[in-house]
C-alpha cells in the first residue's frame, strides 16, 4: 500500500527568493546593500569629480594654519596669530560653557515651574502655564533675537553712568546706575560682573598655552575630598541608625564638612572680588560678557526651561495616586513620601526626556550665529569656513564633534535607562 | 409645665431649614481661601504670583493702549504719542506699513491671491485626513472658501480671480457634503496645484508630472493581481524612473507636447522673491507631509529583524539626530554642490525642503519606535496567529494602534519642524524672523524698533503652534478607546 507521501520539493526555485520568508529576508538585504554601496559610490564619485573640476583636495593642514582673526570671548588664552585648530577648539569650548550653564539654569527653571505647575495655587499655576506655553510655541531664534536686542537697544550707553563734576556738585544721580548693590554694569555694549581674584595665588604652569592653575586645581581637589568625607559620614550615619535605630543629627556636621575646609582654602588664598568700574570710555575689571553670550543663555535657558517643566509634570503625574496612599497607609509624612516614594520612581521617568532635552540644548546653542556668538560654528563652521573655503573639511570635522557630544550624552542616558529600568521578569 | 420639670422632653417635629454654610466656606471666599490662601506658603505664592502680574500688566499695558497705528516712521510714531500725552506706546503702523513682507517676502503683490488660494485649497485638501468621512470636513471647506474669498477681496486681487475662487470653492464644498470620501481626490491633485499656484510657469509641467504618475499607479493596479505586489512595486519604480529619469523623459517630452497644445500658465515667479510666513508654510508643509511616511519606514527599519537594515536605519536616524539642523541647512547650501553630479544646481528652496525632510523624518522615527515598542507583544503575535503576512500586520494591526500612541510625539515633532523653519535664514532665505525683520529693522524710517515685528512674527508663530498641539489633544481624546 502505498502512502500518498509527498514530500515538499528540496530543490531550490530562483523564485524562492522572493516567495520563501526564509530567503527573502537575506534577498532583501542583499538587495539593500547593493543600492546603498550604490549610493555611496556615486556620492564618492560625484565628490571627487567635483572636486576635481574646482582644482580642490581634502586636506586637513589648514588647522595649523595662522587664523587671523579676532575671538572676543575664550576661556583658553587667544590671540589671532594662532592656529585654526585653536580657534576651533576655543569655538567648541564656547560652545560647551553656554550649554553647561544652560542645562543648568534651565534645570533649576524646569524643576521650579513644573513642579509650582501641579501647585494647588490657582494663579501660580495658570501663570506658569502661561509661561510654557508661550516659550514652547515660539521659535528659539525670536527669543535669541528678542533678548540680545533689547539688551543692546534698552541699556545705556556707558557714558550714561559717569558722575561728572557739574552733576556732584548739583547733587544729581546719573541717568543709569549699576544693578545689583553696584556690583554688575550692564551697557548697550556688554555687561560686566565681578571676577573672584586671589591675593597669594599658587602659581601655575602651562601646557600648549593653555595655563593649569594650582589655585583652581587646589580648590576643586578640596571640594572633592570633602564630598567624599561627607558620603564616608553619611555612612558611618546610617551604620549607627540600623544599629541603634536612632538616626544621629546630620545637617550642621554635614555643612561644616562640605564648607569649611573649601572656606579656608579660599580664605588662605586671599579670595576677593574685583567690581568693574567706568574708566575711560567704557567699563573696565571684572570679568566681561558679552551680549551674545547673555542673550543666547538667557533665552536657551528660558526656552529649554519650559520643556523640562513639561517633562517634570509628566513624571509626577505618571506616579499613580495609589502610590502615595499606599506610603500614607504605612504611616509616612509627606515629605517622606515624596524623597522616599515619589521622587525615585518619577526620576526615572524624568531622566531620559531630561537628557534629551540636555542634548536639544547643546545643539541649540549653534544657533549662536543669529547673535555672532563665536561657538564651534562661529570660528569652524563659520569665519574659518570662509577664510579658508574648505566647506568639505570643515562641514565634516564639525558635523563629527557635534555627533561625538551627541554620542557621548546619549550613550550617558542610555547607561542610565539600563541601570534604572525596572527588573521584571 | 414648669421648666423644672425633668419628665418632660423636647421632642422637635419641624425640621430645620438648612443654615447657610459659615462665610468662610463659601462662594468666593472658599474659593479664595482653598485656591489661594490654603497656607504660609501659598499666601506668598500668592502674592508674589499677584506682583509678577501687576508688573507685567503696568509694564506693557500703557504701552498696548497708547498704540499707534497711522504713521509713516517711528520718530512720527513718537511724536504722535507724545502729542497724545503718553510717555511709552507702541508702534503698530510698522505692521500696517510692512504687514505684506511679514507675510509674502518679495512676492509680486499683483499675485498675492495665488499664495492665498493655495492655502485656502490646502485647508481643502486636510479636510479628508482631518475628518475622514464626516460632514465636519465640508464645514471646513465651506470655512476655508469664504475665509479665502474674503482674504482675496481683501487683498484687492482682480475680480474674475474672486469669481472664480467663489465656483470653485464652491463647487468642492457641494462636492465635500455630497461625497466626503471622494474629495481625497483633491487631496492627492494638491500638491500639484499648489507647485502651479506658487511658482508658476506653463501648466503643461505640472500636469505632465501629474499624468506620469497617474500612469504609474494604474500601472501597478493592473498589474497587482496577476504578478503580485512586490513585482508590481518594483516595476512600479522602474516606471516611474524611466517616466522621469530615463535618457528621454517621457514626461518632458509630453510637457513639451502640451504646452504647444495649452500654451497657458501663470507668470513664473523664483524662489528668491518668496519669503516671511508664506516661505515658513511651503517648507513646514512639505516636510512634515514627505516626513511622516519616510519616518514611518525609518522606525520600520529600526525595529526589523534584518541586520543590515537595522544598521543602515539605526546609523541615519542616529546621525542626523546628532548635529543641530544649522549644519544641515549649511550642508544643503554648500555641500550638496559637492555630492551631486557637477552642473546640477537645484532651487535653494527644494535643497532646504529636502534636508529638513530627513531632519524630521528621523525624529518622528523615534517617535514612533516608541509607540512600537510601547505596543504589548501580544498584538504582534496575535496578528501572526492571524495568519497576517508583515505588511498586514503593520497596515491593519500595528501601525494604527502605534502612530494612535504617539500622536502627542508626532505632533510636537511637527511643531518643532515649523519653529525651526526660521533656521533657513541663515542660508540666505527669508524667514519672517530674521530675514524679513532685519530688512525691515534696516528700513531708515523704522530703525530702533524692536518690540512690535517681533510680537508680531511671535504671535503668529504661537497662534498656529498652539492650535496644532490643541488638534493633537482634540484627536487623542476623539481616538481614544479604552474605558479608564
Amino acid at each position: 500500500m502505498a502512502l500518498a507521501t509527498e514530500t515538499p520539493d528540496t530543490g531550490f526555485r530562483l523564485s524562492m527568493l522572493i516567495y520563501d520568508t526564509r530567503f527573502r529576508a537575506i534577498t532583501i538585504q542583499v538587495i539593500v546593500l547593493i543600492l546603498f554601496l550604490l549610493f555611496l559610490g556615486w556620492l564618492v564619485d560625484n565628490t571627487i569629480q567635483n572636486l576635481a573640476a574646482k582644482d580642490k583636495d581634502i586636506n586637513f593642514s589648514f588647522l595649523w594654519n595662522r587664523a587671523g582673526y579676532d575671538i572676543d570671548q575664550q576661556l583658553i588664552p587667544w590671540n589671532n596669530d594662532m592656529t585654526h585648530g585653536r580657534a576651533a577648539i576655543i569655538g567648541l569650548l564656547n560652545t560647551l560653557v553656554v550649554a553647561f550653564f544652560g542645562c543648568i539654569f534651565a534645570t533649576i527653571i524646569g524643576v521650579v515651574v513644573g513642579v509650582l505647575r501641579l501647585s494647588k495655587n490657582w494663579l501660580v499655576s495658570r501663570l506658569m502655564t502661561v509661561y510654557v506655553e508661550a516659550f514652547r510655541n515660539v521659535p528659539l531664534l525670536l527669543w535669541i533675537i528678542l533678548v540680545y536686542v533689547v539688551f543692546s537697544e534698552i541699556r545705556p550707553a556707558p557714558k550714561d553712568f559717569r558722575i561728572t563734576d557739574e552733576m556732584a556738585a548739583a547733587g544729581t544721580a546719573p541717568a543709569a546706575h549699576m544693578n545689583l548693590w553696584d556690583s554688575v554694569a550692564i551697557t548697550n555694549r556688554g555687561s560686566n560682573i565681578p571676577a573672584p581674584l586671589l591675593d597669594r595665588p599658587l602659581g601655575g604652569f602651562e601646557v600648549f598655552d593653555v595655563p593649569i592653575n594650582f589655585s583652581v586645581l587646589a580648590t576643586l581637589a578640596v571640594i572633592i575630598a570633602s564630598i567624599l568625607a561627607n558620603r564616608a559620614f553619611l555612612r558611618r550615619v546610617r551604620a549607627v541608625q540600623e544599629d541603634t535605630g536612632i538616626r544621629p543629627t546630620t545637617w550642621w556636621k554635614s555643612l561644616l564638612i562640605l564648607f569649611v575646609p573649601v572656606s579656608l582654602l579660599l580664605w588662605a588664598l586671599g579670595l576677593h572680588l574685583e567690581y568693574p568700574v567706568l574708566k575711560g570710555f567704557n567699563f573696565q575689571g571684572g570679568i566681561a560678557v558679552a551680549h551674545s553670550f547673555t542673550a543666547l543663555l538667557i533665552a536657551l535657558s528660558l526656552y529649554t526651561g519650559a520643556f523640562i517643566a513639561e517633562v517634570v509634570r509628566a513624571g509626577i503625574l505618571a506616579i499613580s495616586r495609589g502610590q502615595t496612599e499606599a506610603a500614607f497607609a504605612l504611616g509616612m509624612r509627606p515629605n517622606r513620601t515624596m524623597s522616599l516614594i515619589i521622587l525615585p520612581q518619577a526620576l526615572r521617568v524624568i531622566i531620559p526626556p531630561l537628557i534629551s532635552q540636555f542634548l536639544n540644548l547643546t545643539k541649540n546653542t549653534s544657533l549662536g550665529i543669529a547673535v555672532s556668538y563665536l561657538d564651534l560654528r562661529g570660528t569652524l563652521g563659520g569665519i574659518t569656513l570662509n577664510q579658508t573655503g574648505r566647506e568639505l573639511e570643515c562641514m565634516l570635522l564639525m558635523m563629527l564633534i557635534y555627533l561625538t557630544i551627541s554620542l557621548i550624552i546619549s550613550s550617558i542616558m542610555n547607561y542610565f535607562n539600563a541601570s534604572v529600568k525596572l527588573k521584571e521578569r | 409645665m414648669s421648666d423644672t420639670d425633668s419628665q418632660t422632653v423636647f421632642v422637635r417635629h419641624q425640621m430645620l431649614d438648612p443654615q447657610l454654610a459659615p462665610v468662610t466656606e463659601r462662594g468666593a471666599v472658599k474659593w479664595m481661601r482653598e485656591n489661594l490662601f490654603s497656607g504660609t506658603f501659598n499666601t506668598i505664592l500668592t502674592l508674589l504670583g499677584i506682583g509678577a502680574v501687576y508688573y507685567l500688566v503696568s509694564a506693557s499695558l500703557p504701552w498696548l493702549l497708547n498704540g499707534v497705528w497711522n504713521a509713516n516712521s517711528l520718530s512720527e510714531c513718537r511724536q504722535i504719542i507724545a502729542d497724545n500725552g503718553g510717555t511709552t506706546g507702541a508702534c503698530w503702523a510698522l505692521i500696517k506699513a510692512r504687514w505684506h513682507q511679514f507675510l509674502f517676502g518679495f512676492y509680486p503683490q499683483d499675485s498675492y491671491w495665488r499664495p492665498v488660494l493655495a492655502f485656502g485649497l490646502l485647508f481643502v485638501a486636510l479636510a479628508p485626513v482631518l475628518y475622514w468621512n464626516d460632514r465636519k470636513g465640508a464645514i471646513m471647506v465651506a470655512v476655508s472658501g469664504v475665509l479665502t474669498v474674503l482674504a482675496m477681496i481683501g487683498l484687492s486681487s482682480p475680480g474674475t480671480v474672486d469669481l472664480f475662487t467663489i465656483v470653485l470653492m464652491a463647487a468642492l464644498f457641494a462636492l465635500a457634503w455630497v461625497m466626503p470620501k471622494k474629495l481625497v481626490l483633491v487631496t492627492l491633485v494638491y500638491p500639484f496645484v499648489a507647485f502651479f499656484l506658487l511658482w508658476g510657469g506653463p501648466i503643461a509641467g505640472p500636469i505632465s508630472v501629474l499624468l506620469g504618475l497617474a500612469a504609474a499607479a494604474w500601472l501597478v493596479m493592473a498589474l497587482q493581481p496577476r504578478i503580485g505586489s512586490i513585482l508590481a512595486t518594483i516595476l512600479a519604480v522602474v516606471a516611474v524612473a524611466l517616466l522621469f529619469l530615463g535618457p528621454y523623459p517621457l514626461t518632458s517630452l509630453l510637457s513639451s507636447a502640451l504646452q504647444t497644445v495649452t500654451g497657458w500658465g501663470l507668470p513664473a515667479v523664483n524662489s528668491d522673491q518668496f519669503g516671511g510666513f508664506l516661505l515658513a508654510f511651503v517648507i513646514g508643509i512639505t516636510s512634515i507631509s514627505f516626513s511622516l511616511p519616510i519616518g514611518v519606514i525609518l522606525a520600520l527599519g529600526r525595529q526589523s529583524d534584518m541586520f543590515l537594515v537595522k544598521t543602515l536605519s539605526v546609523g541615519f536616524i542616529e546621525f542626523i539626530r546628532g548635529v543641530p539642523l544649522i549644519t544641515l541647512l549649511f550642508t544643503a547650501s554648500l555641500l550638496l554642490q559637492y555630492f551631486l553630479p557637477p552642473q546640477t544646481n537645484f532651487d535653494l528652496i527644494l535643497r532646504v525642503i529636502i534636508l529638513a525632510t530627513l531632519f524630521s523624518a528621523a525624529y518622528l522615527a523615534e517617535v514612533i519606535r516608541g509607540g512600537l515598542a510601547a505596543l504589548p507583544r501580544g498584538q504582534y503575535e496575535a496578528s501572526d496567529a492571524l495568519g497576517l503576512n508583515y505588511w498586514q500586520a503593520q497596515r491593519l494591526i500595528i501601525m494604527p494602534q502605534a502612530l494612535k500612541i504617539s500622536i502627542p510625539g508626532i505632533v510636537s515633532t511637527f511643531i518643532g519642524l515649523f519653529k525651526d523653519t526660521t533656521l533657513v535664514s541663515f542660508v540666505g532665505l527669508l524667514d519672517p524672523l530674521r530675514g524679513v525683520t532685519t530688512i525691515v529693522r534696516a528700513d531708515i524710517n523704522w530703525k530702533g524698533i524692536y518690540w512690535e515685528p517681533y510680537i508680531f512674527v511671535g504671535v503668529i508663530f504661537f497662534v498656529i503652534c498652539f492650535g496644532m498641539s490643541r488638534y493633537s489633544m482634540y484627536l487623542e481624546r476623539k481616538l481614544k478607546t479604552d474605558h479608564r
